[in-house]
């Protein structure tokens, strides 16, 4: 702390506005203007990506040969080839298909992992267990998922093609970058059900104790139920955050859209809609064109997926923290 | 008691088939849960184990220092890191004054209106946007709208916006935890609220926000969706440096993804797990950095 309170008191100012308010640059007013400012650039943030989002999706579906109801009914993915071809198709539901696909392996991945991490931590761990573990947990949290893509492409596909047969595992597939993305989900969901379960009043525990549950009983019977909402928040934010995930799937599961759907075969090269953004940015589509606006409309859907996800989590939060 | 009795009742006569079953089954329980976290953490040990296995011996001065080439012996990470730094600091100056302004107001001066509650709900709401929707918004505000083109201005201001929720929710925290007295020492001596925040609360808080800041850069350097739609390129022959905002711009993380989508096995395995280890180092030295702030000013205080 270099700076101390003002000390130096002048005679024959009492009651007059505080001394050192001549020292002050700016009014305290705009002072405080500024600061809400700063707050608002949030705000301002989010009604920037829905303005953003949804004008230029709506741009794509003003260009000819172009419809709204195609976009979500049709079940092929061929945007590049331009209107005019015979060849081009605008359904988002290959898309759409293959991030719910990576999504769903992600979750079994990490669910039961993430579940029975916290509840470990939470009701066996000794607290000095605790204190390495976390950590450990956030390092993965907070590994880029670019280095994620790189194992999973370039370990997990060689091993998954040892076990399966490469005649039946290609090269980029979904199975590998959605077991990828449910290890980078494993922290999430541990670190806020085991926040939920440690929330969990100790007289809930003692009274399971106290009539003679055992341990696990208590554990998975006591504290898992009246944690319940706070876990269940904790898997729909990782649900959020697996259909968001972009570098790993970009890497590791490839850029083709299904053929087939609904599919829910691991063992194919998918496209999901953040890789798709990411494939179609590196053409550099002018602005206008059906590729550049096909961008925002696959980001608009996006964000209002995840959107709707989380408030739902949040709701959920809220509603655990509320009831002790 | 009354609504517990049930389950447990049931719970109860289970657990009266005697003492042995029941260790046996109660350390089956453990054993699985325990396998979870190793399993978890044994992942991340081979993940960190195979890059620096594959990346370690490719390291080397001319790999540090050269621009990037068609030949994997030749190649070079140099226009990754003078970019990635580049985008750090440009980040920092944008995200810490607003981050902190923001945090100031949420923490001293914010009633608990409706605004203000919309304000909170959506900072955490924004914190959990996928970040390459903040890239769309990037190509579509910065590169665009206001013509910066796919520039290094562009890519700083997008991350800025992508980190700035993380900033505000450390310095939040930070703020909370400094003593009310000092507030009331303040203010008892005729400052006014805006004095008492930015002069006495501000700097008592100032290794927690530091720290959270630095936390919050190491995050915005290791993104790539988010800078590869705003428009950062691939391969540049040329320093990236902080003052030239309107360049063409790339970043560490930008060039892995370039080298592991070639074909050739060298660019795949060899010089992406280099460029890897690299990033990983410069993270890691931003994590040091950001412990040693909070050591030494948590002894201060």
């Amino acid at each position: 702390m270099s700076t101390t309170s003002p000390t130096t008191h002048e005679p024959g100012h009492r009651g007059t506005p505080p001394l050192v308010s001549s020292r002050s640059p700016v009014p305290e007013i705009t002072a405080k203007v500024l600061l809400g400012f700063c707050a608002a650039v949030s705000l301002i943030t989010t009604v920037g990506i829905v303005i953003v989002l949804f004008e230029e999706a709506i741009t794509l579906f003003a260009i000819p040969g172009v419809s709204v109801v195609e976009f979500f009914t049709d079940t092929a993915w061929r945007p590049f080839t331009g209107p005019e071809s015979e060849q081009f198709r605008l359904g988002v539901l290959p898309l759409l298909n293959s991030t719910l696909l990576i999504t769903a392996i992600a979750l079994l991945v990490a669910i039961p992992l993430g579940l029975a991490s916290a509840i470990y931590l939470s009701e066996y761990a000794r607290p000095g267990v605790r204190r390495t573990v976390k950590p450990i947990l956030e390092l993965l949290a907070g590994m880029p998922t670019i280095v994620l893509g790189y194992f999973a492409l370039t370990l997990v596909t060689p091993v998954l093609r040892d076990l399966f047969g490469p005649e039946r595992v290609p090269i980029f597939n979904a199975f590998s970058a959605g077991v990828v993305v449910g290890v980078l989900l494993v922290p999430t969901i541990a670190s806020i059900s085991e926040d939920a379960m440690s929330a969990v009043p100790r007289d809930l525990r003692n009274g399971g104790y106290g009539l003679g549950a055992s341990k696990r009983h208590v554990a998975l019977r006591i504290v898992f139920p009246a944690a319940l909402s706070g876990i269940v928040s904790a898997c729909l934010l990782a649900f959020g955050q697996a259909v968001g995930e972009t570098m790993i799937v970009s890497v590791a599961a490839g850029n083709l859209p299904p053929a087939d759907i609904p599919t829910a075969n691991p063992f194919q090269q998918v496209q999901t809609m953040t890789a798709y953004i990411v494939q179609a940015i590196g053409g550099e589509a002018p602005r206008g064109s059906v590729v550049y606006q096909s961008l925002f409309a696959v980001g608009a859907l996006l964000f209002v997926l995840t959107f709707t996800v989380n408030y739902i989590a949040m709701r959920l939060a809220r509603r655990f923290r509320e009831a002790y | 008691m009354a609504v517990l009795s049930s389950p447990l009742s049931t719970v109860r006569a289970r657990n009266l088939q005697g003492s042995a079953g029941r260790t046996a089954a109660e350390r089956a329980v453990q054993a699985v849960l325990l396998a979870a976290i190793v399993l978890t953490i044994g992942v991340l040990v081979v993940l960190v184990l195979d890059f620096s296995i594959d990346g370690i011996p490719g390291l080397s001065w001319e790999f540090l220092t050269s621009y990037p080439s068609r030949f994997a012996e030749s190649t070079g990470v140099r226009n990754g890191i003078t970019g990635s730094i580049s985008l750090m600091l440009l980040t920092a100056l944008f995200t810490f004054p607003i981050g902190v302004g923001a945090a100031i107001y949420l923490q001293e001066f914010a009633s608990k209106n409706r605004f203000n509650q919309i304000l909170e709900a959506n900072i955490t709401n924004l914190a959990s946007v996928p970040s390459v929707i903040y890239g769309l918004l990037g190509l579509s505000l910065f590169v665009n709208f206001l013509g910066f083109g796919r520039s290094l201005i562009a890519g700083a201001l997008t991350l800025t916006l992508l980190v700035l929720p993380v900033v505000i929710v450390a310095a939040r925290e930070a703020l909370r935890s400094v003593p009310q007295e000092i507030r009331a020492g303040s203010l008892a001596l005729g400052a006014t609220p805006v004095q008492t925040a930015l002069r006495q609360t501000f700097p008592a808080a100032l290794p927690g926000t530091l720290t959270g800041t630095i936390l919050a850069l190491s995050q915005a350097i290791g993104e790539t969706a988010p800078i590869l739609v705003v428009g950062a390129v691939l391969t540049r022959r040329d320093d990236t440096l902080p003052w030239n905002w309107f360049e063409s711009f790339s970043a560490l993380p930008v060039q892995i993804f370039d080298f592991v989508k070639r074909p050739q096995q060298e660019f795949q395995v060899e010089v992406a797990s280099a460029a890897i280890v690299v990033l990983m180092a410069l993270l890691l030295l931003m994590n040091a950095v950001a412990i040693v702030i909070r050591y030494r000013y948590a002894r201060k205080l």
